[in-house]
């Protein structure tokens, strides 16, 4: 199944061509390293072979493309948020508060990122706001490439705030910068305090971490304190910030964390 | 399958490098402490290469343990976990290794 991106207020979905970058694809119109690949070339020296050094990152494209993102995000003064966890954890339910709560105070828009369905970009465009959907299919991370587009469509203001909901996973998200300005991890307290060690990659890259959920933590034998200390095992300089997406419980300390970065801007300057 | 996305990036990088030329091995680093599978890797590089320049090639993967170094007591000491302290108790380390996502190199023919 391929990735496609649908806009939420017009309907319209298109394929993204996943991986594929327009300004790269032909950026080495003369290599100066390699012998040249012309078809005679190749028949004249049939079965001669050649190692040839590459030594780069696997993930340097997206890398590259992320701090593009970055740059447009920055011209802009746009706060963008990547949420990461595991399914079920409350993504859109914090995101759908947040902005009902917020967008008095300053435009939000979503982009939503799940291997199927528009079900929750539907749930948040209800709330409002301009919403994208990329469907990852058979992809199970958001790529900056797919941000980048999404930028593209929902064309957000200057001085607003982007949500970007990621695929719900805690392994590849972790690697694949998409040029956000802060990434923030929400575990839910059904899913057991040991998941900030099962997922060390996803915790260690995060800024905030919300601990969703515990309005439920009188029926459940979840340790808070231990889950803490399991966060500050693998990162000692995220907040963390106890919440209830559901009750409300907590919500005013995650909007000052927005308000807060908003004025610090992803150029460190403010907004 | 978490490596799929990896394994395209690979497949991807190599084929704009090749510029058409077919290529018969491609040699890869990956850290142990990089959450990223080795075996699942091969597997989806069968799949990823079929149709390109690199189908049929053999994928060669070198596995980099982790390191690190402890700015506490000063020894270099191997890490099993992202987030293992030094033995001697510490948390002040540096990670020297492990974490590696590199494509070496190529052979083409
Ligand atoms: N009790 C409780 N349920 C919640 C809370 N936040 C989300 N949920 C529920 O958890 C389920 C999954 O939430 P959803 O927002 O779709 O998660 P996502 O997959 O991370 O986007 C839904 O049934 C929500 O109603 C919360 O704070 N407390
Ligand atoms: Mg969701
Ligand atoms: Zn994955
Ligand atoms: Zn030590």
């Amino acid at each position: 199944m391929r990735p496609t991106m649908t806009n939420i207020a017009t309907g319209q979905t298109i394929p993204l061509a996943a991986q594929e970058t327009p300004e790269h694809s032909h950026a080495h119109p003369h290599d100066h390293e390699h012998r040249s690949h012309s078809q005679a070339d190749h028949e004249d020296h049939h079965h001669e072979k050649k190692t040839v050094l590459l030594e780069q990152a696997i993930l340097s494209k997206n890398d590259r493309l992320a701090e593009r993102n970055r740059g447009w995000l920055a011209e802009r003064h746009i706060l963008a948020l990547n949420l990461v966890s595991s399914p079920g954890s409350g993504k859109t339910t914090l995101l759908e508060k947040t902005i009902a709560d917020l967008q008095k105070e300053f435009p939000v828009s979503v982009i939503e990122g799940d291997q199927a369905t528009l079900h929750d970009a539907e749930r948040l465009r209800r709330t409002g706001c301009a919403v994208v959907q990329i469907n990852t299919g058979a992809g199970c991370h958001l790529e900056a490439d797919m941000v980048a587009r999404g930028l593209e469509s929902l064309q957000p203001s200057t001085q607003s705030v982007v949500m970007i909901e990621n695929v719900g996973n805690l392994v590849c998200p972790a690697l694949f910068d998409l040029g956000e300005q802060a990434r923030v991890v929400i575990l839910s307290v059904t899913e057991g305090e040991d998941k900030p060690l099962k997922y060390p990659h996803m915790f260690q890259s995060a800024h905030l971490v919300l601990i969703n959920k515990i309005d439920l933590l009188p029926y459940l034998s979840f340790d808070i304190d231990q889950c803490l200390r399991y966060v500050n095992m693998v990162n000692t300089s995220a907040q963390v910030l106890q919440i209830s997406a559901q009750t409300g419980e907590g919500l005013s300390a995650w909007y000052r964390w927005i308000q807060q970065h908003r004025s610090i801007g992803p150029d460190g300057k403010g907004l | 399958m978490h490596e799929l996305g990896i394994t395209r990036n690979i497949v991807n990088i190599v084929t704009e490098q090749a510029h058409g030329a077919k290529v018969t091995d491609v040699t890869v680093e990956i850290g142990k402490l990089s959450a990223i599978m080795p075996d699942a890797v091969r597997f989806c590089f069968d799949v990823v290469s079929q149709g390109t320049s690199l189908e049929g090639a053999s994928l060669h993967i070198r596995e980099i343990p982790g390191q690190a170094s402890c700015h506490t007591c000063g020894i270099t000491f191997p890490l099993e976990e992202l987030y293992d302290s030094c033995p001697c108790g510490s948390r002040n380390i540096t990670r020297l290794s492990g974490e590696e996502l590199n494509i070496k190199d190529m052979v083409i023919v």
